[in-house]
């Protein structure tokens, strides 16, 4: 397990292609969202994306990832194309999961995404059975969690802490902290606002990290990882960070100050790493300008892609209800 | 094993050493099962259906919870997912509120919703039902909100045989099963056929067979069920006995071959009326067999309250075999 | 050109007021910019643009209130990312797969005559058996449940003629009356009408692949058989092939006003009935399925609507799985074409050049050559072949 950082010009360019991809598709999800090409609830990962990619960074494809309904940036971190995710906010049959779950319900066999969670706590169980799964089959993945400071104020965090702790679990607890349950002040819903503090409760081991720094994210997620290993114990990483955007679409946010919005916005985790990689030279403008332009063609070609894909039969709508057999 | 013919006796059991049994010979048959839930291990079991399993087992096989049913039942869900078989028991099916959200949310939710990139093979026991004076947050019998479910299968072994056989193919099935054990039926005594080394989950049973009138039951009213229809047999009336076995998918075919001969149907079900398990089977016989049919469809269930302490209110509030029998007699009597 | 509108924030949103523009004519904007406020019910929400341009025309003054979909705005200039053309027009596409019109509402069928006020109550089971037997239930005593008669109340009124069945008589379908009215038609048919026949075999191992995929998980009553898929290319082919569907009538042609395919349906006592299946060709797989299985149950229990059997435009029969192989059928006056489904046999079949076992069907017309020529019905042949082989869209 290497738990360095090495800051070279390739690691630095995937970094700030990883999240400016997720940017860039997003804001054209959030288009299409008014277009009605996109239906349901869409939450948007809009000035989060330092978390996902920074801690996805430091996993590896035999680990395991349990997400929430806001989960755009950490499908196309881990590696769901992006074709097949579009066609899945589209309802498309060639979507990830046929068109059946849709922007919150993003799962994925072949790189061990399970879900995308639309109940606020949901996945923490589950990551804790996964990650129990993996170590009575004697396999050496963690789980790695994503939930936001909403889910702490479930049971359903208490139990899985307290569950992955007692039992020595491989679980690594990333708290996207944005301050905000929905239109929820995080003071006005914790007596104790230091989330990465209650882990001691516990008898977890945990930090808290800039999550608008994605440098800085992979960084404490690799000690932490590292950390897991060495003494088969469960991780609390709380990344502070913010969502610049509505909580969903449809929402006035009055529950905030455009200025704190404002004061925020000048930590933009893309802005902030492209101005560093720019300033340092250890990325050209032209460099940018090209990885701009790919993913502007790939997202392109993923709208492209929905927009050709087809309706799965009505015929198969209870397929799946009852399974014949337990994929492999 | 009987020396001198060579066929093994039938041997004498609890249908709680009968579960246990079962618990046991499917951890021992496959390295993938273990059970956890509170105090299966050293405790024994709050009804001592594990008791001393994990000096056996281990305790990595019969693995203790902390009082956390949202918690633990979510990973045997994810557990499940992983590659585990795991067996959950929670203690009462009214603790199970508290994993609602994992059993309704995920359990039920996650294959079609993944679009079939996973099942979730995962065995939920718990124990439903009243007469142990247990009052009104331990006794009662939701079975029933289960199986509206889609994505769920619900069991509900009355009989030591089913006790004994049914957790093998509900681990083999890829989909989450629930399984219902009556608290009344645990210390029930019965022959286990030793020829008898397998059952399905997907029939109903009858019983008893009978030309004039059919009762429908599960669970622990099967035997409050079998009762009344020897009494109703002293009466010159011949009931047929349903045991459902399986509450979800119901086995319709064998309702309605029954009803079409008997004309007649009574459902008894320890779960309530209103929006009730029963009120389905009846709704799906009236829209299936309405033209077999000779006499209203009736139904004798509990009554609209929480289960009560006292012995006497919990027993009043509970279907008895002299209701069963009257509903039964009217039906075919007239009057 | 671009249109500026009235953007959809959430299923539950349908019309948004506008409470302030933030650019006015002339105005430069960018793709994200904010260019108005708009009010919900959720509160006001500020709305972005996605294209690039110069304001032309405010079609929407502060105050309006419009429907999701509504020009707020017009732009002047084209969008700049190519590959973000205009938002689409509204309304969105709708799924492939629409649920076609519903069929018109059946009326139940109760086989029972009289529904005085304060009627003798029985059983189901009760009033089928008297509606069978010709038993007036209001003048029985019941013994059952509440007073109701009950089957043995029935019985006891009306015992089993010796002789057995041949004293029962089927409401509605009477077995000599049957043969009678059977014989008639038929001598019409082969009297009058100057039959051609046509026959066309075709390879269906498309069909029968889409079938196991629709059946796979269903139980077998909801099962899907070959004879609807058989009947959903026919009643497609049907409609465009209006000649042969329809009536000869007072020595001309009268076309038919939408496709009803008499379904014959043989029953148990000997005879043969072929009620309608209206308007089948905007029926689905599952709804022809569902009104086969409906008009067989109801065909067998005497609950046929008159309606029901003089409705059909063209009639189809099906030999079924222990059928000939070729039926040649007779018109049924005064339509002017039949259309007859052999047994699937599995048959050497030539692919590619190579000859493979393949499941075949014989599907034979005998149309009236009064009202359409053999070229016509050459082409309804060949548009169900046609169907047939593109099971997967049927």
């Amino acid at each position: 397990m290497n738990d360095k950082v090495h800051l070279d010009h390739e690691h630095v360019r995937d970094l700030l292609t990883a999240m400016l991809r997720i940017r860039r598709f997003e804001e054209k999800c959030f288009e299409l969202y008014q277009s009605e090409k996109i239906r349901g609830f869409m939450h948007l990962y809009d000035g989060e994306e330092a978390v996902s990619v920074g801690v996805i960074e430091a996993l590896e494809p035999k680990d395991a990832i349990v997400a929430t309904y806001r989960e755009h940036g950490q499908a196309l971190a881990r590696g769901i194309e992006m074709n097949a995710l579009m066609a899945e906010l589209y309802g498309k049959q060639e979507g990830c999961c046929r068109g059946r779950g849709g922007s919150m319900h993003v799962f994925d066999r072949a790189t061990r995404f399970y879900g995308g969670n639309a109940i606020v706590g949901g996945g923490l169980p589950l990551a804790v059975g996964t990650a129990l799964g993996d170590k009575m089959l004697g396999r050496s993945a963690i789980t790695a969690c994503f939930f936001g400071d909403g889910a702490v104020d479930e049971g359903s965090f208490h139990e899985s802490m307290n569950l992955a702790s007692l039992w020595k679990l491989p679980v690594l607890f990333v708290c996207e902290n944005n301050l905000y349950s929905m239109g929820m002040a995080l003071e006005r819903a914790e007596a104790e606002t230091h989330i990465a503090r209650k882990a001691a409760g516990y008898s977890v081991a945990s930090a808290a990290v800039d999550g608008m720094d994605v440098v800085a994210v992979e960084v404490a997620a690799r000690r932490a990882i590292a950390q897991i290993h060495a003494t088969s114990t469960p991780y609390l990483l709380e990344c502070q960070t913010y969502r610049f955007r509505a909580h969903s679409m449809f929402d006035a946010q009055l529950y905030r100050t455009k200025p704190e919005i404002e004061t925020w916005r000048k930590k933009d985790p893309v802005r902030q790493l492209q101005a560093w990689l720019e300033q340092s030279g250890m990325l050209h403008a032209d460099e940018i300008t090209g990885i701009e332009a790919d993913i502007a063609a790939e997202v392109g070609a993923a709208v492209a892609f929905a927009e050709a894909g087809t309706w799965e039969p009505v015929e198969e709508l209870e397929r799946f209800t009852i399974m014949d057999r337990v994929p492999q | 094993m009987s020396a001198a013919t060579g066929t093994p006796a039938p041997r004498r059991m609890t249908y709680r050493e009968a579960c246990k049994q079962a618990i046991r010979a499917a951890i021992l048959a496959d390295p993938r099962v273990f059970l956890m839930g509170e105090d299966v291990a050293r405790y024994g079991g709050c009804y001592a259906v594990t008791k001393g399993l994990a000096a056996e087992l281990g305790e990595a096989r019969i693995r203790d919870t902390p009082l956390s049913e949202n918690g633990y039942v979510g990973a045997g869900i994810g557990a499940a997912i992983a590659g585990m078989r795991p067996i959950v028991e929670i203690m009462t099916v009214n603790f199970s509120l508290l994993a609602l959200d994992q059993i309704v949310n995920s359990a039920a939710t996650i294959p079609h919703m993944s679009g079939g990139q996973f099942a979730v093979p995962l065995v939920i026991r718990m124990a439903t039902g009243a007469g142990l004076q247990l009052a009104a947050q331990h006794s009662h019998s939701l079975e029933g909100w289960y199986a509206h479910v889609p994505g769920l299968k619900i069991l509900a072994p009355a009989t030591v045989e089913d006790a004994r056989h049914m957790l093998q193919p509900a681990l083999d099935d890829p989909n989450p099963v629930l399984i219902f054990e009556h608290v009344m039926l645990y210390n029930r005594e019965d022959e286990l056929e030793p020829s008898i080394t397998g059952v399905d989950i997907v029939s109903a049973k009858i019983r008893r067979p009978g030309r004039d009138i059919t009762l429908v039951t599960h669970g622990g009213m099967l035997f409050k069920t079998l009762e009344a229809a020897a009494v109703l047999h002293e009466e010159g009336i011949e009931a047929e006995v349903i045991d459902l076995r399986v509450l979800r998918p119901l086995d319709m075919a064998t309702i309605l071959g029954s009803v079409a001969r008997t004309r007649r149907v009574v459902i008894v079900d320890e779960g309530w009326k209103s929006g009730s398990l029963s009120a389905e089977v009846a709704a799906r016989i009236a829209d299936e067999a309405f033209y077999e049919l000779d006499a209203p469809i009736r139904r004798v269930c509990s009554r609209e309250v929480p289960i009560p302490y006292s012995a006497h209110l919990e027993k009043a509030a509970l279907p008895q075999t002299p209701a069963i029998v009257a509903m039964a007699r009217g039906l075919v009597k007239g009057g | 050109m671009t249109e500026f509108r009235m953007p959809s924030l959430g299923a539950d949103m349908e019309a948004g007021t506008l409470v302030e523009w933030l650019v006015k004519p002339g105005d430069r904007v960018k793709r994200g910019s904010v260019v108005a406020v708009v009010e919900t019910q959720k509160g006001a929400i500020e709305i972005e643009i996605f294209n690039d341009g110069l304001v032309s025309e405010i079609v929407v003054p502060v105050g309006g209130r419009v429907p999701v979909g509504t020009v707020l705005a017009r732009l002047d200039g084209p969008a700049i990312t190519p590959a973000q053309a205009a938002p689409p027009s509204l309304p969105p596409p709708l799924p492939a797969a629409a649920p076609p019109p519903a069929p018109p509402p059946s009326v139940p069928i109760v086989p029972i005559a009289t529904a005085a006020p304060s009627r003798q109550p029985a059983s189901p089971a009760a009033r089928r058996l008297a509606g069978e037997r010709g038993i007036d239930i209001q003048r029985l005593r019941g013994t059952g449940a509440g007073g109701a008669v009950t089957v043995a109340d029935v019985e006891a009124a009306a015992p089993t003629v010796p002789g057995g069945e041949t004293g029962r008589r089927r409401a509605g379908f009477d077995p000599a009356a049957m043969r009678q009215a059977i014989a008639a038609a038929m001598s019409r048919s082969k009297r009058e009408i100057p039959h051609y026949y046509l026959s066309q075999t075709v390879e269906i191992s498309g069909a029968l692949a889409r079938l196991e995929r629709v059946n796979r998980e269903r139980l077998p009553p909801d099962r899907i058989l070959p004879a609807a898929f058989f009947l959903r290319a026919i009643a497609l082919a049907m409609a465009k092939t209006p000649e042969l569907n329809g009536f000869w009538e007072e020595g001309r042609f009268r076309p038919g006003d939408s496709v009803h395919i008499g379904w014959a349906i043989a029953l148990r006592g000997g005879g043969l009935v072929a009620p309608a299946i209206r308007d089948a060709d905007h029926r689905s797989l599952d709804e022809l399925m569902a009104s086969m299985r409906d008009l067989v149950l109801r065909a067998r229990s005497a609950g046929l609507r008159s309606s029901e059997l003089s409705d059909p435009t063209v009639t189809v029969t099906s030999l079924g799985d222990r059928g000939a192989e070729t039926v040649l059928p007779i018109i049924y006056p005064p339509q002017v074409a039949m259309i007859g489904i052999g047994r699937i046999v599995t048959r050497p079949w030539v692919v590619n050049g190579a000859i493979e076992p393949r499941p075949v069907v014989t599907i034979t017309l005998a149309g009236d050559h009064r009202a359409s020529d053999g070229h016509r019905g050459g082409v309804l042949l060949a548009e169900i072949d046609r169907l047939l082989q593109e099971a997967e869209t049927l």
